[in-house]
């Protein structure tokens, strides 16, 4: 099979967050980066697919120059080849000029699965995946738990609310969008991370991609007002456990 | 200012969330229709008029056939706002029909400021606010953002619609988790364990103070996914929901996911190293501590007592 993945970098979420100058993004110069979560199992699941069927994977990732270092995960979990959509103003652009982007490096390529994340960390909005597919007019199926390929067709099983699951039959050529747990994404092994240096990773303007006009723009972006107003308990972890028990004999009947 | 609001039915029982969407078409004053695929054995209550297509007839959720359902209902009242919530079916549906109707599309709202929708970013410690550039706008509502001081007590008109469309993919059934074991919504103390445990040992040290607690320990979902927890004991929007006397979330960051199952607890205590976790919003008290010191610290003078 001729198989697409898609994935996206993202801050790491426990980083302090600072607003950027324009005030309509986060500052990400000191940032610790790293796969979008729901990715790694979007390429675990290609990777497994590409092993089961032979063929050939590529990783596709829209950003400015640093993420190839997270596309070269991809390609060491792996990825035969990394596309580059190479733009410094990723952050800004809105889930549809992203998925233009995606549906038009992938229209004359005529791939026979895509993956992608169901969402992503930061912006979540989840419509990515699904906006590739409307506009390449393929099947789609989100939020999978489970993938199978056999006997020529593709059993995904959606996850809805209140554990339980949708069991969808997709053709192939389709779309699916990888919920968390979908499957154990690997650790690269150092031999298959030296082997991914080898790999090709082909930059491409993004301007070469994008012939679309945003539909949203971020007007502004802010810290959410603290409304908890809890105690914090914080220093000697002894005393902060004597004041702990001290607050739930008086707030709660459970210690009575 | 008209509103279309998307209702979800399952197996012909309406689903939760209806009354986020009346409260926010309410919030921006605006005139409302609602659609919904469902049965007529069980109606929302709505003032005003319901465009119903009937679930046995078109089944279960099928994206392309609800597609066009609503396209129908738009071309008819020709709403400014279509609006779902942000579950399983707003957020696979939202998409296409924004995409058929050219229109932008901003999920998961929680607020409304300046007559602009706002957003949260990266797992709510941030919020974003939106502006479209589109005539006709879809958006899916966070769970819970917008609540309704009146339930409506009548039931609306209806007018039915209908559609020749076909899907591209095949819905063959529902498989539902197994139940059984160990039952969180009876416990009165929850102690639950998120991915700040670290690692699969630490259950136990999380599980010890539930004891002492004289309750049960539960787990968000990566810990269920990691497969360190039973799917039984997970709590939040995929799990169990959750109202114990007393809930203690240990590593847990709080995603919406996670809150969505446990906010109703009456006392929240939240152990966690990041200090600026979304936890701490809804905590009565946050403990900034390596959990792997603190807890054991705390069950043994608990166990003492």
């Amino acid at each position: 099979m001729h198989i697409l993945v898609c994935i996206k970098q993202v801050p790491d979420m426990e980083s302090k967050f600072k607003v950027n100058g324009e005030g309509n993004w986060y500052d990400g110069a000191d940032l610790a980066s790293r796969m979008n979560e729901y990715d790694e199992y979007a390429v675990e699941q290609a990777v497994q697919l590409k092993e089961q069927t032979g063929g050939d994977l590529t990783v596709l990732c829209i950003g400015p120059e640093r993420v190839k270092e997270t596309m070269k995960k991809a390609l060491a979990m792996g990825c035969d080849r990394g596309i580059h959509v190479a733009d410094d103003e990723s952050f800004k652009k809105d889930p549809f000029s992203i998925a233009s982007i995606i549906a038009e490096h992938a229209r004359t390529k005529s791939y026979d699965m895509i993956f992608t994340g169901m969402q992503s960390q930061d912006r979540g909005s989840a419509q990515v995946g699904v906006l590739v597919a409307e506009i390449l007019g393929i099947p789609c199926a989100t939020t999978i738990v489970s993938f199978v390929f056999s006997n020529g067709k593709i059993t995904v099983k959606r996850e809805l609310e209140g554990g339980i699951r949708a069991v969808v039959n997709v053709p192939v050529s389709s779309l699916v969008t990888c919920q968390l747990g979908l499957n154990a994404p690997r650790y690269p092994t150092l031999p298959n991370i030296m082997k991914a240096k080898k790999k090709e990773l082909l930059s491409i303007p993004v301007a070469d991609l994008l012939n679309v006009s945003a539909r949203q723009e971020t007007k502004a972006l802010f810290f959410p007002e603290k409304k908890g107003g809890g105690l914090i308990l914080e220093g000697d972890i002894t005393e902060s456990a004597d004041r702990l028990i001290k607050i739930l004999k008086e707030k709660t009947a459970v210690l009575a | 200012m008209k509103t279309l609001l998307v209702a979800e039915s399952r197996e012909g029982k309406l689903q939760t969330g209806i009354s986020d969407l009346i409260a926010f078409s309410k919030k921006v004053d605006a005139e409302s229709a609602m659609f919904l695929v469902g049965s007529e054995t069980d109606l929302p209550k709505f003032e005003g008029t319901l465009y119903l297509a009937d679930s046995a007839k078109y089944g279960e959720y099928n994206p392309d056939v609800h597609k066009q359902l609503l396209l129908e209902t738009i071309g008819r009242i020709e709403p400014d706002m279509v609006i779902f919530c942000h579950s399983s079916y707003g957020w696979d549906l939202a998409p296409r029909l924004a995409h058929a109707l050219q229109a932008a599309q901003i999920s998961e709202v929680v607020d409304i400021i300046d007559e602009l929708p706002v957003v949260p970013v990266c797992n709510s410690k941030l919020r974003r606010k939106v502006s479209p550039n589109t005539h006709i706008t879809v958006l899916t509502l966070q769970a819970g953002a917008f609540s309704l001081t009146d339930e409506p007590t009548v039931f609306p008109t209806i007018e039915k619609i209908s559609t020749n469309a076909t899907g591209k993919i095949e819905f063959t059934g529902y498989e539902y988790t197994e139940q059984g074991g160990v039952d969180l919504t009876k416990a009165s103390v929850i102690v639950s364990a998120g991915r700040g445990i670290g690692k699969p040992e630490n259950i136990a040290v999380v599980a010890r103070l539930a004891k002492a607690l004289r309750g049960e320990y539960g787990a968000s979902r990566p810990v269920v996914d990691a497969e360190w927890a039973e799917h039984n004991r997970q709590v939040g929007t995929t799990g169990q929901t959750v109202s114990p006397k007393l809930y203690v979330a240990c590593g847990i960051s709080g995603a919406i996911q996670h809150l969505a199952g446990m906010k109703k607890s009456e006392f929240v205590v939240a152990i966690n190293t990041d200090r600026d976790a979304p936890i701490g919003d809804i905590a009565d008290v946050l403990v900034v501590a390596d959990l792997k010191q603190f807890i054991p610290v705390l069950t043994e003078k608990i166990e003492a007592l």
